[in-house]
């Protein structure tokens, strides 16, 4: 980092006379001036990227990490190789172009052709995610590639395509592990991924990526995820530990060559950068254009403002490439993430406050439904931790979000089944869990999720699961800003007109002078509480 | 709304537009061109081609006047010729459009254990050699009126056809006790809006404009087959 980032400041504690804050609050900002004492956690500056990308790939290829032969001398001429790719939901929002992966490729493509390589296919690792659309492809690998391999040597893996995905065998726990069939007959299986916070990647991005129900439902079910501390910090997860066990049969049983890219924060360009900066530390410019910018999305109709956002991609910059053996790879990786978004936190508040923003990694270039308002308050943004969760336990969470009754029919056609049929019945993922094999195996949303963009039916459940550890967790949940009474009911939540009326209702739970605490992303912080 | 597992399901399936990219027309058409005489054949053939846009119209705005209107077309035809015809058609015409994704839904749906029952305006001579193909339980369809061995041109009561078709599907879900809250449905048309509003899971297949614009409004999955 250089001198000035050094020297910043991410944690800072509000006094009498600072600045109001802004929120995000779905498609809008929210701005609000909260009580001194209370405290602000931002996100480090962005770490100085690599400016030849090129090179640093070349760079990982030749020199893996560990004993591993560098990807060269692996290759031989005609056999059959296989390379995996992360799709869609990293990084979040979609990185400008030319995006890392295609870069990547370009250069492993070449030096298969080099090494007289022809048998090549490339497989977008979708597991249960939705099917990515031509032109998304086609914007994350390139107009070159897209074009020479699209649509017979890359493409989307279908995990309902039960004669192209095999079992392996099973781990010593029991745990099927089901991969694609081309990448288990291949010579070579090669991963690039884009690993965008400490969750991505490793052993997931196989034992997961490249897997349907019959792996998945191995780790994605309630059990597995309340034994997780933290989907953040791979030593305290269950969930982790079971796509390693799943990982490391498979790396038995293939040639596995990872390689894996780490990314800065620099989520908006400089003309919006102000964004991720303290607002005491906003210019006069700063303010005015946030100004006009809250005034001009106040103006607008929400479709309208979802495209907007939609458009927008991030200016992330490539701060770490390696290759080599899965678990030496993640462990280089894991230090550049934790090097980025760790920030140390003094203790653990009685409230934690969070604008929920327009985009999770399950709607991009789509709506945020409710269950995706609940993963992201109570599954990612609540796991944005090392060592214990920032909000103590029995705390009260606050977040601002409108809460809209509103579903993307295409994408998400099983989340409207279970927010309207099985959510009025329970919210316990147990009971709940009773239905999954019904949605999982529903004709219609196997055969969306094979020929539409449908994510499988069976997400909504993981979805579900994923916020288990912090709806046991925290004590109560209060939106700000709900549009309605009926979309918060429906989650288990309560609702307050404004900030003030919600700090003051978590008073009736944490005495008059509670500790709060706001966590200030995107861009995302990972809170490393002492 | 709950569904009662005890209690057997069942996937209803409107057949033309939905799992079959051909409908009654073509069949017809078959049959025209297939009649013995050569006179009788250019007739026929001559006057389907010029009754095509009333046929059209007709489907668009009412199913049930098109069907009407549409069997006149079957007046004189002999039964027998029209069951070896109907296995002609279903050979010719209608096996080599069954939707590639037809068979994979109806695969899925039967290894869940729904029944599979096609509903269709067709007639049953030429929905019987598909539905035993497919493997269906049942189907209902539209039987020509037959006089002294010949159709009359008429069709006999209930004629299948929009709301009939939800009208049929309560009956023979009665009859048969199956739970309907559990039960799937799919359809094309918006004239089978009335079919796939009975059951609790609806789905609107390669839709035309009413039925996308409906199914759009409630939420129903729309699939795209073709």
């Amino acid at each position: 980092m250089s001198d000035a980032s050094k020297s910043f400041q991410p944690v800072r504690i509000l006094h009498e006379d600072s600045p109001a804050l802004y929120l995000h609050h779905g498609e809008d900002f929210v701005t609000h001036k909260f009580p001194a004492g209370t405290r602000v956690i931002y996100a480090n500056p962005p770490m100085k990227p690599i400016d030849n990308r090129g090179a640093a790939i070349r760079y990982a290829l030749n020199h893996p990490e560990g004993d591993a032969k560098p990807l060269f001398a692996r290759l031989r001429p005609g056999m059959k190789v296989t390379i995996a790719i992360d799709d869609i939901s990293v990084p979040l929002p979609p990185m400008k172009t030319p995006d890392i992966r295609q870069e990547i490729l370009e250069i492993i493509l070449q030096m298969l052709t080099d090494h007289g390589v022809e048998d090549v296919e490339m497989i977008i690792a979708l597991a249960l995610h939705r099917r990515m659309t031509d032109a998304e492809i086609r914007r994350m690998v390139g107009p070159d590639i897209f074009r020479e391999y699209h649509p017979d040597r890359l493409y989307n893996m279908d995990a309902e395509d039960e004669e192209n995905m095999v079992i392996l065998g099973e781990t010593d726990h029991g745990e099927e592990v089901q991969i694609v069939r081309r990448a288990a007959e291949s010579d070579l299986l090669i991963y690039v991924n884009v690993n965008y916070v400490p969750m991505n990647g490793g052993f997931k991005s196989i034992g997961t990526g490249l897997a349907g129900y019959q792996g998945i439902r191995h780790h994605h079910n309630p059990k597995t995820i309340l034994a997780s501390d933290s989907y953040m910090d791979p030593e305290k997860s269950a969930l982790y530990s079971s796509n390693e066990r799943m990982g490391r049969f498979i790396n038995d049983k293939l040639d596995v060559f990872h390689i894996e890219t780490a990314l800065n924060n620099k989520m908006y360009d400089d003309t919006l950068n102000f964004l991720a900066r303290p607002e005491e530390d906003w210019s006069g410019a700063d303010e005015l254009k946030f100004r006009s910018m809250k005034w001009t999305l106040d103006a607008l109709p929400r479709p309208a403002k979802r495209a907007l956002f939609h458009k927008v991609p991030a200016d992330y910059g490539l701060i770490g490439v390696f290759a080599g053996p899965t678990e030496a790879v993640h462990e280089k990786t894991l230090e550049k993430c934790w090097q980025q978004h760790a920030v140390e936190i003094d203790g653990q508040s009685d409230v934690v406050v969070y604008g929920i923003p327009f985009e999770s990694p399950y709607n991009v270039n789509s709506i945020m439904n409710p269950l995706l308002v609940r993963v992201m308050a109570l599954g990612y943004f609540f796991n944005m931790y090392r060592g214990k969760p920032l909000i103590k336990k029995g705390g009260t969470l606050i977040i601002t979000h409108p809460c809209y009754d509103d579903f993307d029919p295409e994408h998400h056609p099983s989340y409207i089944e279970f927010f309207n049929r099985l959510l009025p019945q329970t919210r316990c993922s147990k009971t709940l869990g009773k239905w999954e094999e019904e949605f999982a195996h529903n004709p219609n949303y196997v055969e969306l999720f094979r020929r539409g963009n449908a994510y499988h039916g069976v997400h909504p459940f993981y979805m579900w699961y994923w916020a288990e550890n912090g709806q046991h967790h925290v004590g109560r949940v209060i939106v700000v800003g709900a549009e309605n009474e009926h979309v918060p009911a429906r989650l288990g939540w309560e609702t307050a007109d404004s900030i003030d009326e919600a700090i003051e209702m978590s008073r009736d739970t944490h005495g008059p002078d509670p500790s709060i605490s706001v966590m200030h992303h995107p861009p995302f912080v990972i809170a490393d509480v002492k | 709304m709950e569904s009662d597992h005890s209690r057997p399901t069942a996937a209803f399936y409107d057949v033309d537009g939905t799992l079959i990219r051909t409908n009654v027309v073509h069949a017809y058409a078959y049959y025209a061109v297939n009649t013995p005489e050569i006179t009788r054949r250019l007739t026929k053939t001559a006057g389907l081609l010029a009754s095509l846009p009333f046929y059209w119209m007709a489907d668009k705005f009412d199913r049930r006047l098109f069907n009407e209107t549409f069997y006149k077309n079957y007046a004189g035809y002999s039964e027998d010729r029209l069951v070896l015809l109907g296995e002609e058609v279903f050979d010719k015409v209608i096996r080599p459009n069954i939707f590639e994704g037809a068979f994979s839904l109806v695969e899925r749906s039967k290894r869940q254990g729904h029944k599979q029952i096609l509903v269709t305006g067709a007639l049953d001579v030429v929905t019987k050699p598909l539905a035993d193909y497919l493997g269906c339980d049942d189907f209902v369809a539209n039987r020509l009126q037959m006089k002294d061995g010949v159709a009359t041109g008429l069709l006999e009561k209930p004629m299948i056809a929009g709301p009939t078709k939800a009208l049929w599907v309560r009956r023979y879900a009665k009859e048969h006790g199956y739970d309907l809250d559990g039960s799937f449905a799919y359809a094309d048309s918006g004239s089978d809006v009335p079919l796939l509003s009975v059951v609790g899971h609806p789905c609107a297949v390669n839709p035309d404009f009413k039925m996308r614009t409906t199914a759009r409004a409630y939420d129903w999955p729309v699939l795209e087959l073709a």
